[in-house]
């Protein structure tokens, strides 16, 4: 097992025997130690002292069922603080077959217009990975759905690729990290915190990975192993959320437009209302029914990523039958639809795919328009003046600059008070006074608003494990801090957060999961020993951020919702202060 | 009594030609439960996940009131990402 640092600031790279400290750490886990070890907390994200990591997780590479995460780490442009973000990716197996357990990007070159390319590839006679860098400089400036296709012709079809956009290249705080999905289309982000700036701050344009005579995982013991994977495949194959045509296949991650719709718990022109009007036509449901229109034929879903037995990310296609984007996940569909009052899907799709081209994260691209509307820019609704900003983003005029330093910055340019955001990170899809505990999760997480950080709305809205009533704050702090803690285990084992659903609810399958990771690591983990697993992580993620001076004081959600009551329910958000301070306190 | 009724994602199928999103006026005695209304609806009960009335989730056991609105949902999940 390697640490593979890749030096920009002279082109060079340097293969270290991993340190025997990090040698349970994998994914969130590593990318977090290693954050925190090696970037000093004070530094400019953009800076020489920043670094971005790449981990992939425990199980990725095996044969476990929907298993290819890969994380990304760094110290976020747009938070300031700790991020990690993650994707579904070739890119992710491809990196732990070399055995290369985190790779690191560090340095800064002095010449700022050339860019570079890294390709690591597995040295057969040498029996380790090997880099060789190239002249990226042509391909900057461009939609990544141009350059991807190059690539591939240039290195074949067996490779993966990370890259980042023009959003990475102009510096802005939204912007994400891509990776190719399983038809090579650059549509993976690692979406969240402007860890596509970080990279593009490094001059590197793309981490090019050739796996081919790679020798793969090694396994302390196979047969627990086997006997864990069988489990976990057992319990997503048989509950009705992940198994073939069940309702992720089906819907994808839209179907939860309209449950959070009913709830009142969807974020409405920008978060003024927890209902919207036109929800419906937004939803997972009137994706797969438009689809079959236009194609004459019911479409499932497909996988992002190698050996995901899944199966949410969906296709959307025009009326010509041509493909529109994909894929239109429930925050996207939110973040460009209700949040800006826009309930045309041909337009959203458009501005999902455009936010892809770019580098944009979709929530925060939502979020950023959904202020700028309230701040006068564009009348709610306006999707083809959406349309217009994001590509003023993406190409960087003054105000699409403006606009991709994120719903933060953009709510202080145009003088707006309701600013959906934590720690400089726009609001996702819940809206935390009709759902309290993830109102808890965006306050508290050391991300900035993040809801996959600590997904509560699995009992608050959807009765998985259980049916908490989301008005209530009633013990959401502990909630929050269990689902926290639970999550940085899994963003650490390599699995899919969506194996969440199934093994909440089946316990053989919970303890499939971990079986799988005892056998890969020898260990003799229990369901307690992961939670302290991850909440390790956690005090890791906000013992930088304390460093970055970002301490409790950040951890509040923003006034307006503590004031203004939110329609249908009229709720304001309730939870004391010292709740909050609960999460991290009781850890 | 009348109740508004939308039924979502597998279960569309239970109330053919309604369009998306809109509601349908089902005729019930006053009195009718939650768990009466899905039969009435003719939808099996391990279909059914959750329902919420007038947006807060109730109970298989709730009884309905004239005008209530409900969403009735299978299990779905999603939107981690
Ligand atoms: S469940 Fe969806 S997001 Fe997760 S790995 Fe599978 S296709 Fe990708």
């Amino acid at each position: 097992m390697w640490v593979l640092r890749i030096n920009m600031s002279d082109q060079s790279y340097k293969l270290e025997e991993l340190p025997e400290k990090y040698k349970l750490l994998y994914g969130r886990a590593l990318t977090s130690q290693m954050v925190y070890d090696e970037v000093p907390p004070l530094c400019h994200a953009l800076g020489l002292n920043n670094k971005l990591v790449f981990s992939a997780g425990v199980v990725t590479g095996t044969a476990a069922p929907t298993s290819a995460r890969v994380s990304v780490g760094g110290k976020s442009p747009l938070t300031g603080g700790i991020k990690e973000a993650n994707a579904g990716t070739a890119w992710g197996p491809d990196l732990a077959k070399m055995r290369v357990r985190a790779l690191v990007v560090e340095g800064l070159p002095e010449k700022k217009d050339v860019y570079w390319g890294a390709k690591v590839k597995w040295d057969d006679e040498a029996g380790k990975p090997d880099v060789e860098f190239f002249d990226a400089t042509e391909h900057i400036g461009k939609d990544v759905y141009e350059v991807y296709p190059q690539i591939f012709e240039k290195f074949g079809e067996k490779v993966s690729i990370a890259s980042m956009g023009t959003a990475g290249e102009l510096g802005y705080g939204n912007s994400g990290v891509v990776f190719n999905d399983m038809a090579r289309r650059p549509s993976r982000y690692a979406g969240r915190g402007g860890l596509g700036a970080v990279m593009a701050s490094k001059r590197l344009k793309f981490i090019i990975l050739d796996a081919k005579g790679a020798p793969g995982i090694d396994m302390v013991d196979k047969s627990l192993f086997d006997e864990g994977r069988k489990k976990l495949i057992d319990a997503i194959r048989s509950h009705p959320i992940s198994q073939p045509k069940g309702g992720l296949n089906s819907y994808g991650t839209a179907v939860l437009i309209n449950i959070l719709n009913e709830a009142g718990g969807l974020p409405t022109r920008n978060f003024s209302a927890g209902r919207f009007e036109g929800a419906a036509k937004t939803s997972g449901e009137a994706i797969f029914e438009t689809n079959k229109e236009r194609m004459g034929k019911e479409i499932y879903n497909h996988a992002c990523s190698p050996g995901c037995i899944i199966q949410c990310s969906n296709t959307y296609y025009n009326e010509d039958q041509t493909e529109a984007t994909s894929c239109i996940e429930y925050e996207s569909t939110w973040a460009l639809g209700a949040n800006l009052g826009v309930d045309n899907l041909d337009d959203i799709a458009t501005m999902v795919q455009l936010c892809n081209a770019y580098g944009l994260d979709t929530i925060e691209t939502g979020g950023t328009l959904g202020v700028a509307m309230e701040g006068g820019l564009l009348e709610f609704g306006d999707s083809k003046g959406a349309i217009q900003m994001i590509h003023e983003m993406g190409k960087g005029t003054a105000v699409g600059r403006t606009l991709g330093g994120g719903t933060e910055v953009t709510g202080k340019i145009y003088g707006v008070k309701r600013v959906p955001a934590v720690k400089g990170q726009g609001m996702p899809a819940y809206e935390p006074r009709a759902v309290k505990g993830i109102g808890i999760t965006y306050a508290t997480t050391t991300m900035g608003a993040d809801h996959t950080a600590g997904y509560t709305i699995a009992p608050e809205i959807l009765g998985v494990s259980g049916k908490l009533d989301p008005l209530s704050p009633e013990g959401k702090a502990a909630l929050s801090r269990a689902f926290q803690a639970t999550t940085a285990f899994i963003d650490s084992c390599g699995h899919c957060l969506f194996i969440a659903f199934p093994i909440l609810d089946i316990a053989t399958g919970f303890e499939g999961m971990i079986q799988e990771c005892n056998g890969v690591l020898g260990t003799n983990w229990n369901a307690d020993d992961i939670v302290a697993y991850g909440a390790e992580t956690l005090k890791v993620e906000r013992k930088f951020n304390e460093a970055a001076g970002i301490g409790k004081e950040a951890d509040r959600i923003p006034e307006f919702m503590k004031i203004e009551p939110l329609p249908p329910h009229n709720q304001i958000f309730d939870i004391p202060d010292e709740a909050l301070d609960s999460v991290f306190e009781d850890l | 009594m009348i109740v508004k009724v939308k039924l979502f994602a597998t279960l569309r199928k239970y109330l053919p030609g309604v369009e998306l999103g809109k509601s349908l006026d089902i005729q019930l005695e006053s009195g009718t439960s939650i768990a009466q209304l899905y039969d009435v609806l003719g939808i099996p009960a391990e279909e059914i996940k959750l329902a919420y009335v007038n947006g807060i989730f109730c109970e298989m056991d709730t009884e309905l009131k004239d005008g209530d609105e409900i969403g009735i949902f299978p299990p779905i999940g999603g939107g981690s990402y």
